[in-house]
């Protein structure tokens, strides 16, 4: 489980909705050989949240990277992707 | 099943994104014991090939994991053992140390090192005397080679000779540098109860105490701690301001362990210390005293102050020291005049004196830092408020140090300006009286009657 979890990055994208958002992120997360463990989004009142768990185990290139991929086809919104290792050190003991 | 949850992963992207939560330094700290040599080039050129090869990866390796993480690790720096310990070897002119230290910084890409010093609290040995004279010249024929003294401690009371010492020495170091800011006294910090693992410069050294080469971190967040204190109903009690300080630091911390862990394990160095700290940066958001003000202060400097820094200290202490499994260097919240935007209005407003500033030192970590005095302060001043400071520290047990700037050629109002984190601040006033026949007396303060622990 442990190992799992090192290998594993949290995107994270805000903005206005519109539509193919999710299918964008997904192409770059392929394209880079991230495979999607899970996602969750929501739009509300027309601001879309999203939060997606992807394993790096075989990623070519850097969560940096990846970011600005996926920033390059969504300039308007916020996108973050960083290790998950950093939210697990932070939020449990 | 992801064990991550959606509000967590939110809370620390606008900590880092928003509210400037960083890795402040990571410092690898490199003994220099083994080039010692009594040939003084030789053992300049030891020292240089010994930097270069243990820190020619820091940068890239730090840069890769900040890219990793998405967490800015903003200084990469190097400390080294006090370089007087070698200078007592071989002899010498110690400026060549400085130059050598300088232009390996330079080779390895880092941003400052730290370690031009001398441990002077009982009496000079060896080097320890030419290395201080030597000060002023060093730091101001080098761009990146920081400087300490220290002058006194718990254990060995305070040597008032040192002390008279650098009062000279802060000035002419200021002096030699006043065409650019009078940056060298920036560099120069004077320590009572000085620590060997202290990862934050210009006080920065590696005892010798240490393992060879050890890597070490400190956080910041100031940002963040005043964030979640905004967030708070503004008339909830104290304690649980403490708290909600407490849960904030600890947050903090484990980004730092973090960060160092993997920084070490990258460069196959073992882990030295987290240093908790909440470091200011001129940068707005990010100033301690903005925190101080969010308790309830109308302006930093204000009476409560001290009450306020002292339990925000204690409160990231105490939260701190959990998330790390090794905490150490100086540890507690830095009240650096010149790089924290709100000192720097509360001096512009004269709500802050350096007689609050040294009241605020006696409950929080290291001294009165950074801040601008008039350029014909006297060296009997300076040595007497380095004394006030060391006297705090030597009491109390903990760490002091005094890092002034005086503004050469400046007036009563004008400011002075070193650019990036050093940032800026206004010339602060001090008292007229002169303290020159006390100063003059040299001697030592006996060690206090705390020192007999044992």
């Amino acid at each position: 489980m442990k190992n799992n979890n090192e290998a594993r990055a949290i995107v994270t994208i805000i903005g206005k909705d519109r539509v193919g958002i999710l299918a964008a992120a997904a192409v770059e997360i392929a394209k880079m050989g991230a495979n999607v463990i899970t996602v969750s989004q929501n739009v509300n009142s027309s601001l879309f949240t999203m939060m997606m768990e992807i394993d790096i185990e075989n990623m070519t290139g850097s969560c940096d990277d990846l970011s600005k991929n996926i920033s390059s086809r969504l300039k308007d919104m916020k996108v973050s992707v960083m290790n998950s290792e950093i939210f697990n050190s932070m939020h449990t003991i | 099943m992801s064990l991550v949850n959606y509000d967590d992963v939110m809370e620390t992207i606008s900590m880092i994104q928003e509210e400037n939560l960083d890795i402040r330094t990571t410092t690898m700290g490199i003994s220099l014991i083994d080039c010692a040599d009594s040939d003084i080039d030789k053992s300049c050129n030891k020292i240089y090939d010994k930097i270069c090869r243990r820190a020619e990866n820091l940068v890239a390796k730090a840069d890769e994991i900040s890219n990793e993480l998405g967490i800015p690790i903003v200084n990469k720096r190097v400390s080294v053992t006090p370089i007087s310990i070698l200078l007592g070897v071989s002899g010498g002119d110690p400026v060549k140390y400085a130059l050598t230290l300088d232009k390996a910084a330079n080779s390895v890409g880092i941003n400052f090192i730290g370690g031009y010093s001398a441990l002077v609290q009982k009496g000079l040995s060896a080097g320890d005397g030419e290395l201080i004279e030597s000060i002023p010249e060093a730091l101001a024929r080098t761009n990146l080679v920081c400087s300490s003294v220290n002058i006194g401690s718990t254990k060995a009371g305070i040597n008032m000779d040192a002390v008279a010492k650098m009062g000279f020495q802060i000035k002419k170091s200021a002096e030699l540098t006043k065409d650019n800011q009078c940056i060298g006294a920036a560099k120069l910090v004077v320590f009572c109860n000085a620590v060997e693992d202290n990862p934050f410069m210009a006080g920065a050294f590696h005892g010798t105490g240490e393992a060879d080469s050890v890597l070490s971190v400190g956080v910041s967040g100031p940002g963040v701690v005043r964030s979640v204190l905004s967030s708070m109903p503004s008339d909830a009690p104290l304690d649980e301001v403490a708290e909600a300080i407490k849960k904030t630091a600890f947050k903090i911390t484990r980004v730092g362990q973090l960060v160092g862990t993997k920084v070490a394990k990258s460069l196959n160095l073992p882990f030295g210390i987290v240093d908790l700290s909440l470091a200011p940066t001129p940068a707005v958001g990010d100033s301690v005293a903005h925190i101080l003000e969010e308790i309830g202060l109308e302006e930093c400097g204000a009476h409560g102050t001290t009450a306020a820094l002292a339990m925000l200290n204690d409160a990231v202490k105490k939260g701190g020291v959990m998330a790390s499994s090794s905490v150490g260097g100086l540890s507690g919240a830095f009240i650096p005049v010149s790089e924290d935007a709100g000192m720097i209005e509360a001096a512009r407003s004269g709500s802050l004196s350096i007689e609050k500033l040294e009241a605020m030192t006696s409950v929080c970590s290291v001294g009165l830092d950074m801040i601008v005095v008039q350029g014909d302060t006297t060296p009997e001043v300076i040595s007497a408020i380095i004394a006030d400071e060391a006297a705090i520290g030597m009491i109390n047990s903990k760490t002091t140090a005094v890092r002034l700037i005086p503004a050469i050629g400046l007036k009563s109002g004008e400011e002075l300006n070193f650019g990036g984190l050093l940032g800026y601040g206004p010339v602060m006033p001090l008292k007229t009286k002169s303290p020159a026949k006390m100063i003059n007396r040299g001697g030592r303060i006996p060690a206090p009657i705390q020192s007999l622990k044992n």
